[in-house]
């Protein structure tokens, strides 16, 4: 078996009575990038800081590769763990100019420092920044000096807290995108914290959902989007709808025609249907539309079926559906759903 | 000269290496080593001598008192109008000089009170070139503003002191002026009554702040109301000290007065309340200023040159007139001698005094900010509170305090080297300069922790952390990280702890070692036996070191603010 680059197992850390990491258990391969998702206060970010060891952790093991860092009477201070981390305010050095940011970590590197910050500086795309200072630098370039600075003494695990929250709409797809190429050419292994679903999709090849300090479940993007473990985890990851079915085996009976099902059920279910698994076809179920909303490449559409129940549709926006159209739909795709 | 801090909460530096309490001890032993002298003060009221306070009551009191009180509501009424009419028009108003004057405005900070209480006294008084020059016009009996008089006192002290709420006015002014009167006029109200219903209004906290300092400063005063003849309680409490070696009689006032500034500080809490008003957006955004022409543009400038040459240049060029006629003596190499003496002592007492206090409330300091979480915020903030307490009290309180507080242990100290074999009787601790260094700690505890603990808010817990994740251990944080971005407050902080020293009288005239003498003393000497010339050496050096925090202010005063360039 290849050995796993972390591995976190039974961790726990208590405020008072509150459990802020309620017996969290994962483990991430090498170069895997994984994304700890949640709403605020569900222990995310409080899970980052005990692999980092920022925190000190009530109960459970941290194993860095083969090194336990915490746990078992081993504790490993934050220095000498060699974890790269990324602040959500980066948390850059004001008084130190770009290179001597990225070199701060650099101490204990063995080999030549100048040539490892300048790699760096051309991995993150800023050459001819070297001397500026952080206040002279926007706030995507800050971002990047501070990956640089976390990447630079090439740790074995890399950090990210909430690390586009600080950046706005329009930058941040574009920053996402960049930063997914640098962690993809350091080949290092990541874990970010988000709170923005359509961000843990896009960039990880895993995503840990977590709720009240739990982790919900753990898996892929793919299989948290279309397989949720239970109706919060479909909810938090994109709009659902939940219809009433009755299934049999592979498919089920619903208000909407006979849909195929991901998995074998019997009796009454409730099937996850995501807004873009909804088409429009001339002799489907019959829907009216309620309400519309135009975004350009797409649409959104309320409708409702002869038996009262209430969907939301998304489809692509060049026919223009106007209030009380009368639609047909059709569900094309297998779903997955959850027992009543 | 004191600067502000703002409390904000932050997070914990959680990063586990001690138990968080243990950083507090020393802050707290610090804190001790201030507050005992005061408490000392209070236990002594407590066993008052009865027949004393009759006899006070009887004679000096009352007048001290009744003048206490006037002399500060009238430095805070002249601090008041002349700091918020002068900040308002620099932030307001376009007129010649205009960028100039906002700077200058701030030089008479530079200033001691007593210094330039001794040039008016030198000037206005019957026998200066002015009231004889009137005499000459309007005759022999002419009326004439006598100059030692409660009017003489609080107009030195005004001209000095408004300089505080100058500062702060201005500041708030300028953060929050912009958007209170674009949105006020977006609501039909006209600049002049958009200022007064509602950017005065909002300046209240800070107008309040400085015109407070100013007060607190004018109770403490001590060498300005002794030339004028004006008794204080802070006077009388020298007065009853020095000339009449009465330590029991000034140990008891110092206690009234301590109490007196203890009010005084609860007024000013009360006054401010939570009235922390903040206006969010429009940062580095100033007020467009309104351009005054014709008749506007010459009476505004008119009356920044007229303040400025009261409050600067005149006292200043006569105090360089002084010092070359001095100098032009024969006296020339006697001078010389003495000069060297005096700064020598006085640059020495200060250097160790800024060292000694700079340390001290760095070793706060950093103890408070390790332990203020978001949740137990209570006891940091108090021994925080307690450190800085010294800076409220008149010089000569403290001096009372500390010395009523480190007679006792000097003696048992004295006596237990003795018993080692010493044969020197004289007081260890307060026969030396230790007990002066102790008072200025005392008293300036607060100047160096506010500028070193403003300073420390650049550090965010996160950038420990960031230093930490990428493998500094904690000195290498302390000197990489933390050192770096406090040592502009560290250096500000000695500079002004410097400063103050240079320019302290009460502590340094009760509490110094015999043939110990600073250049402020010996300007003191000077003036009060009416050597305006010779004064005016010693007094042009303390006012030229006096200027760095000045020119360090202007500086300061100088960043984002765009419109002060053009």
């Amino acid at each position: 078996m290849v050995q796993s680059a972390l591995r976190v197992q039974g961790l726990i850390k208590r405020y008072g009575a509150l459990y802020a990491v309620d017996d969290v258990s994962f483990e991430l391969g090498s170069g895997d990038i994984l994304a700890l998702l949640g709403a605020s206060g569900c222990g995310k970010t409080t899970t980052l800081r005990l692999i980092a060891g920022l925190e000190t952790p009530d109960d459970g093991e941290i194993w860095l590769g083969e090194r336990r860092v915490s746990g078992g009477g081993d504790w490993i201070q934050p220095e000498n763990r060699r974890v790269g981390m990324v602040f959500q305010d980066y948390a850059l050095f004001p008084h130190l100019n770009v290179s001597a940011n990225i070199a701060f970590g650099l101490r204990q590197y063995h080999g030549d420092k100048q040539a490892r910050v300048a790699e760096m500086l051309r991995v993150v795309g800023l050459e001819g920044m070297e001397k500026r200072m952080p206040h002279q630098l926007s706030g995507g370039q800050q971002q990047r000096v501070a990956l640089a600075r976390a990447l630079a003494p090439q740790p074995s695990i890399l950090l990210l807290d909430e690390p586009f929250s600080n950046l706005d709409a329009a930058l941040r797809a574009q920053v996402r995108a960049e930063v997914r190429a640098i962690l993809r050419e350091a080949n290092v292994t990541s874990i970010f914290v988000t709170h923005d679903q359509e961000e843990a999709l896009s960039l990880a090849d895993k995503v840990a959902m977590m709720r009240e300090g739990r982790i919900l479940q753990f898996g892929t993007p793919h299989e948290i989007y279309s397989r949720p473990a239970n109706r919060d985890v479909a909810q938090f990851v994109g709009e659902a709808n939940f219809v009433p079915a009755v299934a049999r085996g592979m498919t089920a009976q619903s208000a909407l025609g006979d849909i195929a099902l991901l998995q074998e059920a019997h009796g009454a279910v409730s099937l996850l249907i995501r807004p873009e698994a909804i088409h429009i076809a001339p002799h489907g179920t019959p829907a009216r539309v309620v309400w519309s909303e135009f975004y350009g490449h797409d649409q959104r559409l309320g409708v409702i079926l002869e038996d009262g129940t209430s969907l939301v549709i998304r489809i692509d926006s060049h026919t223009v559906y106007v209030q009380d159209a009368v639609i047909g739909l059709h569900v094309p795709y297998a779903v997955w759903a959850y027992p009543d | 000269m004191s600067s502000i801090s703002f409390t904000k909460p932050y997070f914990a530096l959680s990063v586990p290496t001690i138990p968080r309490w243990k950083s507090l001890i020393l802050p707290l032993l610090i804190a001790l080593l201030i507050v005992l002298p005061l408490i000392g003060l209070v236990v002594n009221i407590f066993n008052p001598t009865i027949a004393l306070w009759q006899k006070l009551w009887a004679t000096t009191l009352p007048t001290m008192l009744i003048n206490t009180f006037v002399l500060m509501a009238g430095v805070g009424i002249g601090t008041l109008i002349i700091g918020v009419g002068f900040a308002w028009l620099v932030t307001a108003y376009q007129f010649w000089g205009r960028a100039w004057f906002e700077r200058l405005l701030l030089l008479p900070l530079a200033l001691p009170a007593y210094v330039m209480g001794f040039v008016f006294m030198a000037t206005f008084d019957y026998a200066g070139p002015i009231y004889t020059q009137w005499r000459a016009w309007f005759g022999k009996d002419a009326w004439f503003p006598e100059i030692r008089s409660a009017f003489g006192a609080i107009l030195v002290l005004t001209l000095v002191l408004y300089p505080y709420v100058y500062l702060l006015a201005r500041a708030a002014f300028r953060e929050q002026a912009a958007l209170t009167v674009e949105a006020a006029r977006m609501m039909g109200y006209s600049r002049t009554r958009a200022f007064l219903r509602l950017v005065l209004p909002l300046a209240r906290p800070s107008i309040v702040a400085g015109v407070m300092l100013a007060m607190m400063e004018a109770m403490t005063d001590y060498g300005t109301v002794r030339f004028f003849g004006y008794s204080t309680l802070s006077e009388g409490i020298v007065r009853v000290w020095e000339l009449r070696y009465d330590r029991q009689t000034a140990t008891e006032l110092a206690a009234l007065l301590f109490f007196v500034a203890l009010a005084f500080i609860a007024l000013e809490r009360l006054l401010r309340g939570r009235a922390r008003y903040y206006q969010q957006g429009g940062h580095g955004r100033v007020l467009p200023r309104v351009p005054l022409k014709g008749w506007g543009n010459l009476f505004a400038s008119g009356a920044c040159w007229l303040l400025l040459a009261i409050a600067f240049i005149l006292p200043v060029a006569q105090l360089v007139g002084w010092g070359i006629s001095e100098m032009d003596k024969s006296t020339i190499g006697a001078w010389r001698d003495v000069y060297g003496n005096y700064v020598g002592t006085s640059l020495s007492l200060a250097g160790i005094s800024a060292g000694v206090i700079i340390l001290f409330a760095l070793v706060v300091a950093h103890g408070v900010r390790r332990t203020s979480s978001t949740t137990k915020r209570r006891i940091p903030r108090i021994i925080a509170r307690l450190a800085t307490l010294g800076y409220a009290m008149p010089g000569a309180v403290v001096a009372a305090g500390v010395l009523l507080f480190l007679s006792p242990i000097d003696h048992a100290v004295t006596d237990f080297a003795e018993s080692l074999g010493r044969t020197d009787r004289s007081l260890l601790l307060t026969g030396t300069i230790t007990i002066l260094i102790y008072a200025y700690l005392v008293r300036y505890m607060a100047v160096g922790f506010n500028s070193i603990e403003s300073s420390l808010e650049k550090v965010t817990p996160n950038m420990e952390h960031a230093a930490r994740t990428l493998g500094a251990r904690t000195r290498r944080v302390l000197f990489r990280v933390h050192l770096p971005l406090v040592s502009t407050g560290v250096l500000a902080g000695a500079i002004l702890v410097f400063v103050d020293v240079m320019k302290e009288l009460p502590v340094t005239l009760l509490l110094r070692p015999f043939g110990t003498d600073t250049l402020a003393l010996w300007t003191y000497y000077l003036a009060a036996e009416s050597f305006w010339q010779a004064a005016a050496i010693p007094a042009l050096t303390i006012l030229v070191v006096g200027l760095i925090p000045v020119f360090l202010l202007m500086k300061l005063g100088d960043r984002g603010n765009g419109a002060i360039r053009t």
